[in-house]
């Protein structure tokens, strides 16, 4: 794993120290809330509903168990003892009070963790694929380009100030599942001739106006990373639109000039600008590799983990959904579902996660991750420990067997925490989990991506949900509008709207006559609900939503 | 004659713990909604609106909400302010019980 060197360690604590005494100049009445807002900003504090706010950034959603068993003490110390992680692979305290706050940066920074640009118009924290470094199918792991790029942006003084936030994804796999195509930027490891280098992708992103990213370079050599998203950043620093805040990501940019516009700039700035990289980028580039070498893998049979296979049918169920293949063929991936049936998706309390923590150590050569879709994987499990390891999360409510399905949905805070929210989303998932998990349906549906958003701002992915939910305000009351066949990867597309909203009583009968039809339509039980969806097309399933409607149109 | 104006109490967050508060007759914060004071007149409302927003070692994001006067007390109108008023609806955190 990354370890800070002096200067990383050196500026977090240099700038936690600002902050400790820009929050006592802001409790003494020093500084005035419209002073202070931009400076707690810059450290990730939000005001939401019924508190403050603290966004802490997981880097690449790659943490080892000491930094785990300090978030946990954080949520035990000084939030209501649980944590929310998100699909930005950040995690959430939605409880800290404001004096606290510095004790908590502190906290964080004894671990080489910090809230720094989690918040406001910078590069944002540097997503990747969650099974980076692990994954069969991974052409080579993106996590060192990952943090390059983030020491890179980090306090880089021209990306500070940017028209709105900006935000970048690695993905080292064919198989995207760092929903590249709706980044600000999107990075896909891919080889030509040989050679590996980036299929560079901009303008993707959800939200108020939801695009799929365009591919702005085929292949750009990795020598390039640097100088080549310096130069995408700063066009767009120039052309992005600052007088509407609703227009001003990459993505409006992009759609308003023309890909082939902002490609031709793109390349002439970076023409200008590769110079200027001499090459420091690639001795910290050769610094940084080696910190995410494999695990020494152990030798060991996997005899244990093939008797419990045919033995038990409980850890089979989740060995088959919870467990993805290892490059290495003793190891397995196994991804610990916070998404209990009924339980808020993405918090996990601090015992839970201390356990977790627990088990990285124990059985998983130290490292954890989180992933975009609210779930945390133990890359490196060697497969005669996946008993033990479902064993134990069993004791904890963390063995649920639904990674893919109904129930693994993500959703954002929405109305119970956040002040943006226009109807809430959480209480919608647990009853859609609860719901489906009764009917015992949820296996036979198979893969099915389902997110909920508590507004337009998509901070739970609905636009790329096979259903998409999205919570608006109608006139004072929770409405819920449907979205059929979005998807979040290498084949990335914006879920079509159905028709009016329903309320939150009539969603989920909603839903069950959906999923009815699905089950109806489909060729084969392996056909999933997005296949059948763009074989069919979305008339029977409109059809499923409003019976009445298809009444009426069979009556005229 | 004066537009029909709607009742109106002014809520924040209070700036040390973020909680949930409403503005008191006399100007001080009550985390008990019961406890707030109704302005039914605009004019007034404006001028509450501004003195307690000068409040700022006290109180953080000042507005306005509608409210409606019940037999059994006080109901904000819109359902963002119960949430507000209870705390999340997925965990049982106190305030529910309040
Ligand atoms: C609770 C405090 C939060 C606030 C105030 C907030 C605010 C916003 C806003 C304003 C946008 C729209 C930005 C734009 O289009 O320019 C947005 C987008 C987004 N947020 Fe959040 N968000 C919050 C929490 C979250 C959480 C909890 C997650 C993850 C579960 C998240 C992930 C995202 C994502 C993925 C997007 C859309 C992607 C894109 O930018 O195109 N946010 N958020
Ligand atoms: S989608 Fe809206 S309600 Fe949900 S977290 Fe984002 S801003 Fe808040």
């Amino acid at each position: 794993m990354y370890k800070y060197n002096d200067f990383d360690a050196g500026f977090v604590a240099e700038r936690n120290k600002q902050f400790r005494a820009q929050v006592q100049r802001r409790i003494s009445g020093a500084l005035s809330e419209d002073e202070f807002k931009p400076l707690r900003l810059m450290n990730g504090l939000y005001l939401q509903l019924h508190a403050y706010m603290l966004r802490v950034a997981v880097p690449y959603g790659t943490l080892n168990s000491g930094q785990m068993h300090q978030l946990a003490n954080i949520a035990q110390r000084w939030d209501k003892g649980y944590g929310h992680f998100t699909t930005r692979q950040n995690i959430q305290f939605n409880w800290p009070k404001l004096p606290d706050v510095p004790d908590i940066l502190d906290a964080l920074a004894e671990l080489e963790m910090h809230a720094i640009q989690t918040s406001g118009n910078t590069v944002r924290n540097v997503t990747a694929d969650h099974l980076s470094g692990a994954a069969a199918d991974e052409l080579e792991d993106p996590r060192p380009y990952a943090e390059l790029i983030r020491q890179w942006s980090t306090d880089h003084p021209e990306f500070q100030f940017l028209p709105r936030k900006f935000k970048i994804a690695v993905s080292g796999s064919a198989q995207d599942r760092a929903v590249t195509r709706a980044h600000d930027i999107g990075l896909r490891l891919v080889e030509k001739n040989g050679e590996t280098g980036f299929e560079v992708i901009v303008g993707g992103g959800l939200g108020r106006t939801p695009m799929i990213g365009k591919i702005l370079r085929a292949f750009l050599p990795k020598a390039d990373l640097l100088p080549y998203i310096e130069a995408t950043i700063s066009v767009w620093n120039l052309l992005g639109r600052r007088d509407n805040k609703y227009k001003s990501r990459i993505k409006i940019t992009v759609h308003e000039h023309g890909i082939d516009e902002i490609s031709k700039l793109v390349e002439a700035r970076f023409k200008e600008l590769r110079p200027s990289f001499n090459g420091a980028d690639q001795s910290l580039f050769d610094h940084i590799k080696p910190a995410f070498a494999a695990p020494a893998y152990k030798q060991h049979s996997t005899e244990l983990f093939e008797q419990n296979y045919s033995n038990d049918p409980v850890f089979r169920a989740w060995v088959d959904t919870n467990v993805m293949a290892h490059q290495n063929v003793d190891y397995g991936i196994a991804t610990i579902s916070l998404k209990a049936h009924g339980q808020t998706p993405g918090d996990a309390s601090a015992e839970q996660m201390h356990l977790i923590a627990d088990l990285a150590e124990r059985y998983g050569h130290d490292e954890i991750r989180i992933s975009h879709e609210q779930n945390i994987v133990l890359p490196h499990v060697h497969k005669s420990d996946l008993p033990a390891v479902h064993a134990s999360l069993k004791t904890a409510q963390l063995a649920t067997a639904n990674i893919g399905l109904i129930s693994d949905i993500i959703a954002c805070p929405g109305m119970d925490y956040c002040a943006l929210a226009t109807a809430r989303s959480i209480p919608i998932a647990q009853q859609i989990a609860t719901r489906f998990d009764e009917l015992k349906l949820e296996h036979d549906i198979g893969e099915l991506k389902l997110k909920i958003s508590g507004c337009i701002n998509a901070c739970g992915h609905h636009h790329v949900g096979h259903i998409g939910i999205l919570g608006l305000d109608r006139a004072g009351v929770e409405n819920y509008q449907i979205t059929l066949g979005g998807d979040a990867t290498e084949t990335a597309a914006i879920g079509q709207r159905t028709g009016p909203g329903f309320s939150a009583d009539d969603l989920l009968p909603a839903l069950e006559r959906l999923i009815t039809a699905y089950l109806d339509l489909r060729s084969e039980p392996k056909e999933t609900f997005l296949q059948t969806y763009r074989r069919v097309g979305a008339t029977p399933f409109k059809a499923a939503l409003y019976p009445e409607r298809a009444v009426r149109a069979n009556a005229a | 004659m004066a537009r029909s104006f709607s009742p109106k109490i002014v809520t924040a967050n209070a700036l040390i713990e973020g909680d949930v508060i409403y503005l008191c007759a006399d100007d001080t914060w009550t985390r008990d909604l019961q406890s707030a004071d109704v302005i039914t007149d605009e004019t007034d409302a404006d001028v509450r609106l501004i003195s307690a927003a000068s409040q700022t070692s006290v109180a953080v994001g000042v507005y306005l909400a509608d409210i409606e006067l019940h037999p059994d007390g006080l109901k904000t109108k819109h359902f963002r302010e119960e949430f507000r008023k209870l705390g999340p609806s997925n965990y049982f955190h106190g305030k529910q019980a309040g």
